[in-house]
């Protein structure tokens, strides 16, 4: 397996609180796993195996079931995201539109690949699925910014906005 | 209550959203002040009016008038000039709901409006859904009050039978019959589980209902629960939908509050009470096991049927699982009564569909037809046509279990069974319109890619299998396939058909099938011309500049990102084949069309 070079874990006490406090909360709750590690990665950004352990311990629940699921549903990450975070729609009705181009510009122009994030942390690229505003296929975003009705030659105005 | 003079109603869903209705809402209230007339107009944050390509909207009440793509820069215009002084801002309007005479046309008289029928979205763009009240004063609760003072669970399970309907998840499994199995198991423990995963990508019906109108599904949900015995329920939604996931929650408070929800509802002795759980992005926790297992913490893996969920669903107790649409009709089928609904639609296909139309077609949007509407009724009137006077090619229906309607088909009736007879499906409602411009074996190749990376993985006709045909598609794409390649794909689709554990794999050949069904002779051309008429798959296109054309300006030389693009200035250009990529940067950037590519 290729090693990434990932950013070193940088957790806070208060971080390491919240999670704790929330662990509480829902540990006599039936199937708390999933809630669980969706509010984790709401205060760290993504899923480390850190922060998975202290999910584990917390839970009672053995870290390789919490290392599966974590690995099962796409929406949960092992990786940091960038500091603008890039996703290019691929649902059908952006991709009927031409977002597969769409994308395949972003990779070319950044450098960065789908499901990485460039070597400075300053950008992140995902691929999702639908985000529900396929009247204005196709879309993408960066971080909360929607960006839709594109053609290719929107791409280069938009980037350059977070490049500078 | 402040009695105000007028309504203006702005769409909250997540497309007027994205579109900036959010900044609309702040600035309305801004102008409101400024003109001093905050007290006698309210805003009001709705759910999604349908008409998503034209968004942001924004109706103005009592004179209808349906102000479309909506800029910040209007709402001054629009407080000033309506509001305030009474003159309507016609050239803001829809221009469809403006007649030729000037007068606001009602909506309903649209091409857009005029052959739905809303049932479903009946509140959605009409009620604030953050407020109970609206809800209740639209009959809503009305249903669940009659359904527990007056009937008996099997009275309310003998009227869905009576309505006809069937599920609108996808496979159309009669509602009723389902919860008759669940409510003649053993008393105990049982649940009621909505799927709110809307899992087809392109899809966006499920979502508009609980942006729209939350409370109908929790009615709904709670009247479910009543028939078949169960004090709890779950909604299984996407975490990819904050904004319903906020609505949701917030109704479920409030229904609560109003003793709508938990203990001993409209003083009888019924309890039932209901949790959000979020889903973490995987397709395959559609599928009824699959979202159960997920529910109780697991990876969201399918399981082998039988059991059934009603036999033993969620944490091994009976289980009923329905989809937000199918919920969305209940209420109003107790209210109005089985036959009303069983009048609606065709023979074995009652009420309507929402379908969530998209993709190369001007009214890109929500629309709910009756049954048995064609489909060349959605596209060509509802839907406007398609854009750049482009010829219609195709439609694709049931997402990545689909299939696609050619245009010699496009008068077919859509019900579910006249949809599975030509091998396309009612799926969950995407219908994603497609022109002469795209690839029918792209389009094949893209939803294997889908369910190659949505596969679960546990069993393999569809994990390898998928997998082998999405590289065979690959290979046709790029200029490598052969005639055997084409026989290959039909014999491995009907093996994974027939051999997979969960509809995800049994139904994931079906986009391959079909277009190979109507579009074989693209596949032909990709695999024997080495061509792609459609001019989509880059391994076999060429861009050339035509030489009459170019004017040697030097742009796209400038702007290509290899530097394959080689010439003098004012001398036609020329790009050197092999080191083009087939970005198409040049061609957009060309202010002479003179870059083609074929
Ligand atoms: C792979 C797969 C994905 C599915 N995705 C959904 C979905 O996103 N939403 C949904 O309502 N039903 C989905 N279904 C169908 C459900 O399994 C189930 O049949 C449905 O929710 C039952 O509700 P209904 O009877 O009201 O349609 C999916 C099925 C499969 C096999
Ligand atoms: S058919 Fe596919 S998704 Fe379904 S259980 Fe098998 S591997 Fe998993
Ligand atoms: S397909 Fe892109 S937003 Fe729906």
């Amino acid at each position: 397996m290729a090693v990434k070079n990932t950013i070193p874990f940088r957790g806070t006490p208060q971080q390491e609180q919240e999670l704790q406090d929330v662990i509480a909360r829902y540990k006599d709750c039936a199937g708390a796993t999933i809630p669980v590690l969706h509010e984790a990665q709401r205060i760290y950004g993504y899923l480390p195996i850190e922060v998975q352990k202290m999910v584990s311990e917390g839970l009672n629940v053995p870290l390789a079931e919490i290392y599966g699921v974590v690995t099962f549903y796409t929406q949960f990450t092992t990786e940091p995201k960038g500091a603008y975070h890039i996703a290019v729609c691929l649902g059908t009705a952006c991709y009927v539109k031409g977002s597969g181009d769409i994308i395949d510009r972003i990779k070319t122009r950044l450098g960065v690949d789908v499901g990485s994030c460039s070597n400075d942390g300053k950008f992140s690229l995902e691929a999702t699925r639908c985000i529900g505003a396929c009247g204005l296929a196709p879309v993408l975003t960066v971080n909360e910014d929607v960006y839709g009705r594109l053609v290719l030659d929107d791409i280069d105005g938009i980037l350059d906005k977070y490049l500078k | 209550m402040n009695i105000v003079r007028s309504h203006v109603l702005v769409c909250g869903g997540t497309g007027c959203t994205s579109s900036g209705s959010e900044k609309l809402i702040s600035e309305f209230e801004v102008q409101l002040k400024k003109a001093g007339i905050e007290n006698e107009v309210s805003v009001v944050r709705t759910g999604c009016f349908g008409l998503c390509a034209l968004g942001p909207i924004v109706i103005v009440y009592p004179e209808g008038a349906f102000y479309s793509m909506i800029k910040p820069e209007d709402v001054e215009t629009i407080v000033q000039e309506h509001l305030l002084k009474g003159r309507i801002v016609t050239k803001l309007l829809y221009e469809e709901a403006v007649s030729e005479k000037n007068d606001i046309l009602p909506l309903s008289e649209t091409q857009f409006y005029k052959k739905q029928q809303r049932i479903v979205l009946r509140n959605c763009g009409v009620i604030d859904p953050e407020k109970i009240d609206e809800y209740i004063a639209f009959d809503g609760y009305k249903a669940l009050g009659k359904v527990l003072t007056e009937m008996t669970p099997e009275q309310v399970i003998d009227v869905v039978k009576r309505s006809g309907i069937r599920g609108r998840g996808g496979a159309g499994f009669p509602t009723a019959l389902k919860w008759e199995f669940a409510a003649k198991q053993p008393e105990g423990v049982k649940y009621v589980c909505c799927n709110a995963d809307e899992g087809d990508p392109g899809a966006f019906m499920d979502r508009s209902v609980l942006e729209g109108d939350p409370h109908a599904v929790i009615e709904a949900m709670a009247i479910a629960a009543y028939a078949i015995g169960s004090e709890q329920g779950y909604i299984y939604i996407r975490a990819e939908y904050p904004i319903a996931v906020k609505r949701l929650q917030l109704a479920i408070d409030q229904a609560k509050e109003y003793g709508l929800l938990g203990n001993n509802i409209f003083d009888t002795d019924f309890s039932f009470d209901l949790e959000i759980r979020l889903g973490a992005g995987a397709f395959v926790c559609g599928e009824e096991t699959a979202l159960m297992t997920s529910i109780e913490g697991f990876r969201g893996e399918p399981r082998p049927r039988p059991p059934f969920p009603a036999v033993k669903g969620l944490w091994q107790r009976p289980t009923i699982l329905n989809n937000v649409e199918t919920y969305a009709n209940i209420p109003q089928i107790i209210l109005n009564g089985a036959e009303w609904f069983a009048n609606i639609g065709t023979e074995k296909s009652k009420g309507t569909k929402v379908f969530a139309v998209g993709g190369k077609i001007n009214n890109t949007g929500l629309v709910e037809v009756p049954m048995g509407t064609t489909l060349r009724e959605i596209v060509e009137e509802i839907g406007g046509g398609i854009p750049n006077g482009k010829k219609f090619k195709a439609a694709q229906t049931g997402g990545p279990s689909g299939g696609c309607i050619p245009l010699s088909l496009i008068d077919t009736p859509i019900d579910y069974d006249s949809l599975l007879s030509i091998g396309a499906m009612m799926g969950s409602g995407g219908l994603i319109v497609m022109d002469e411009d795209s690839c029918m074996v792209d389009i094949a190749k893209y939803f294997l890619d889908f369910t190659v990376d949505e596969s679960c993985g546990k069993c393999a006709p569809c994990r390898i299998g998928t997998k082998r045909m999405h590289e065979i598609l690959e290979k046709i794409t790029s200029g490598k396939g052969t005639m055997q390649d084409i026989e290959n794909l039909k014999a491995l689709a009907n093996s994974i058909k027939s051999s997979s554990l969960c509809g995800l794999g049994q139904t994931a050949p079906n986009p391959v099938l079909s277009t190979l069904r109507y579009f074989e002779d693209e596949y032909i051309a990709h695999v024997v011309d080495k061509k792609c008429p459609a001019g989509v798959c880059k391994d076999l296109l060429q861009y050339t500049i035509d030489k009459e054309k170019c004017k040697g300006c030097n742009i796209c030389a400038k702007n290509c990102p290899v530097t394959a693009i080689i010439g003098e200035l004012k001398k036609p250009y020329e790009i050197i084949q092999d080191k083009c990529i087939k970005c198409g940067v040049c061609e957009s950037k060309c202010p002479f069309d003179a870059i083609s590519r074929k």
